[in-house]
């Protein structure tokens, strides 16, 4: 039964293919298989965020989801934010306003958060806390978190639009 | 940082200091930390006729594969094992996702919930159904969990099943001997079960053109991502001069075996004036049929209560939004 199947996915842009047992997590496949260690594994039940990637621009829990499911499927993770060594702004900004400590969680946020400034640039506080509550962190705690989401709304609304442009050539196959 | 907490294990805290779940949602209980899932083999169908020949062949041992938030959890937990599990987001049928004002809504039992609150006029014909899929887990779980998965999973406290029932929806389910429709309020038959037979599925939901105003409400003591400790879902149509009430209809979860209906609640409105003082009045004839068991979640007579005041709140909402489409 534990025959390996072939997937073809597309992760950050990048076609990729892997082989997985019918039974694995796309959590797993990503950070033992493909060595993108950036999701985290906190709960393994769809309760932390821990594991938030966008499959097909949709955010998603990994470790809910067969690494089969990901045939066809367009997948970005957080290694997929930064472009080359620029930091992605929610990034900059998670790290200037302090808004993690362990850093487990902080993958997750980051990917949420970015689905969220996609559709949504100007959210308020309330969206951000509501579209953040699948999304745990246990030592920093939510106030720094989300002002660093109303940082990078406001750097992404100014001079980011600009960055989001020049980036978009390099960055038109991740989207 | 807190200062004497190390970071590897005030990871552990968080992991095990969840809210536990009740009895009514031990199909996904677990505080313990599994991460592989046990072997079973993988089929996407691509038709019904498809999912209908490989559930046929697996009997018990095949199971149904939508957003898998319920039922990856449950394999990964040991609360459910299976030798097959069928993808069916490939059958075109099961994502469709069709409304027509005048003819209702086509919901194909896959669809994940974040569509139907990303489509203007379906939230705004079907609030109750939408209130429903807003606070079914977070966004991540919203952007897979579909709502035949949640009927299916057959939870006495899911929170799409009180707006399905209010909303008079009918399931479409295909099997060996053709298909059959079968009312929502009659799908389930006990904690976890339903009325499906070997090699039956969910095609999709069938909710007729939206009249009145609906709403529902869940009591929880979080603000997001917890377990109903009781849920109300209702549905309201109002007579020509706006200030009668001419239908209603009320579903309660997470106080019984199954969701339950609210019938005489619902009957009694008709013909009452739509104030406070009827939906009151409902809220008491609602607690008649509210038979919960005491749980770490709340006790008996608190749900009973809960029933009350729920009722009441959802019906003056329900109200609200039926006169705002007039
Ligand atoms: C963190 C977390 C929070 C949650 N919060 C809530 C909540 O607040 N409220 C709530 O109600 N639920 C909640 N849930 C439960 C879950 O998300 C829902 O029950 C969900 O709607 C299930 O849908 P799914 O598509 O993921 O189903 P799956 O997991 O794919 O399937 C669920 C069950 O139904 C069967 N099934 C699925 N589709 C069909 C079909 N078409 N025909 C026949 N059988 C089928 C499967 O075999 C399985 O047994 C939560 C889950 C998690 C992990
Ligand atoms: S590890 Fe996936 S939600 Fe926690
Ligand atoms: S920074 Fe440690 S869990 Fe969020």
């Amino acid at each position: 039964m534990s025959k390996r199947i072939h997937v073809s996915t597309t992760i950050n842009g990048a076609p990729t293919e892997f082989l997985c047992e019918a039974r694995q997590s796309l959590l797993e496949v990503l950070r033992d298989t493909l060595r993108l260690t950036g999701s985290k594994e906190g709960c393994g039940n769809g309760n932390c965020g821990a594991c938030t990637v966008l499959l097909d621009g949709v955010p998603v829990d990994s470790c809910l989801v067969l690494a089969v499911e990901a045939e066809g499927a367009d997948i970005t993770t957080v290694e997929g934010l930064a472009h080359d060594t620029r930091l992605h702004p929610l990034q900059q900004c998670f790290l200037e306003g302090a808004a993690l400590q362990c850093g487990i969680c902080t993958p997750g946020f980051l990917v949420t958060a970015k689905a969220l400034l996609d559709r949504n640039p100007k959210p308020t506080e309330h969206k951000i806390r509501f579209q953040l509550s699948g999304n745990l962190c246990r030592c920093t705690g939510y106030d720094k978190i989300v002002r660093a989401v109303q940082e990078a709304a406001k750097a992404l609304d100014g001079n980011g639009r600009a960055e989001k442009k020049a980036a978009a050539k390099p960055r038109a196959a991740a989207h | 940082m807190r200062g004497t907490t190390k970071y590897g294990s005030c990871w552990k805290v968080a992991a095990q200091n969840r809210p536990p779940r009740s009895f009514y949602y031990s199909l996904s209980a677990s505080t313990r930390k599994a991460t592989a899932l046990q072997d079973f083999s993988y089929a996407a169908a691509t038709t019904i006729d498809e999912a209908v020949s490989l559930l046929s062949a697996g009997g018990d041992r095949a199971r149904v594969l939508a957003g898998g938030t319920d039922i990856i959890v449950q394999l990964r937990e040991g609360l459910r094992s299976a030798d097959l599990v069928v993808d069916v987001k490939k059958i075109p049928e099961l994502m469709a996702l069709d409304f027509d004002p005048a003819r209702g809504l086509l919901l194909g039992a896959a669809v994940p919930c974040y569509r139907l609150y990303d489509d203007e006029r379906i939230a705004a014909a079907y609030p109750a159904l939408v209130d429903s899929a807003r606070i079914i887990g977070g966004w991540q779980i919203q952007g897979r969990a579909s709502i035949g998965g949640n009927l299916c999973n057959s939870s006495p406290a899911a929170d799409s099943i009180p707006s399905l029932i209010a909303l008079g929806a009918t399931c479409r389910i295909a099997g060996p001997a053709g298909t059959r429709e079968v009312p929502v309020a009659e799908f389930c038959t006990a904690p976890g079960r339903n009325c499906l037979a070997r090699g039956e599925f969910l095609v999709s939901l069938v909710l007729p053109a939206p009249r009145g105003g609906s709403a529902y409400l869940r009591f929880i003591p979080r603000n997001e991502m917890d377990i109903a400790v009781v849920g109300v879902g209702a549905w309201v149509e109002l007579d020509p001069s706006g200030q009668k009430i001419a239908d209603a209809r009320i579903a309660l979860a997470a106080v019984a075996p199954t969701p339950v209906v609210a019938a005489e609640a619902g009957k009694s409105l008709v013909g009452q004036p739509a104030s406070e003082a009827s939906f009151k009045a409902a809220g008491e004839a609602a607690k008649k049929v509210a038979r919960p068991i005491t749980d770490r979640r709340g006790p008996a007579d608190y749900r009973t209560h809960l029933v009350g005041v729920l009722t009441q709140r959802v019906l003056a909402t329900a109200v609200e939004r039926a006169k705002s489409k007039k």
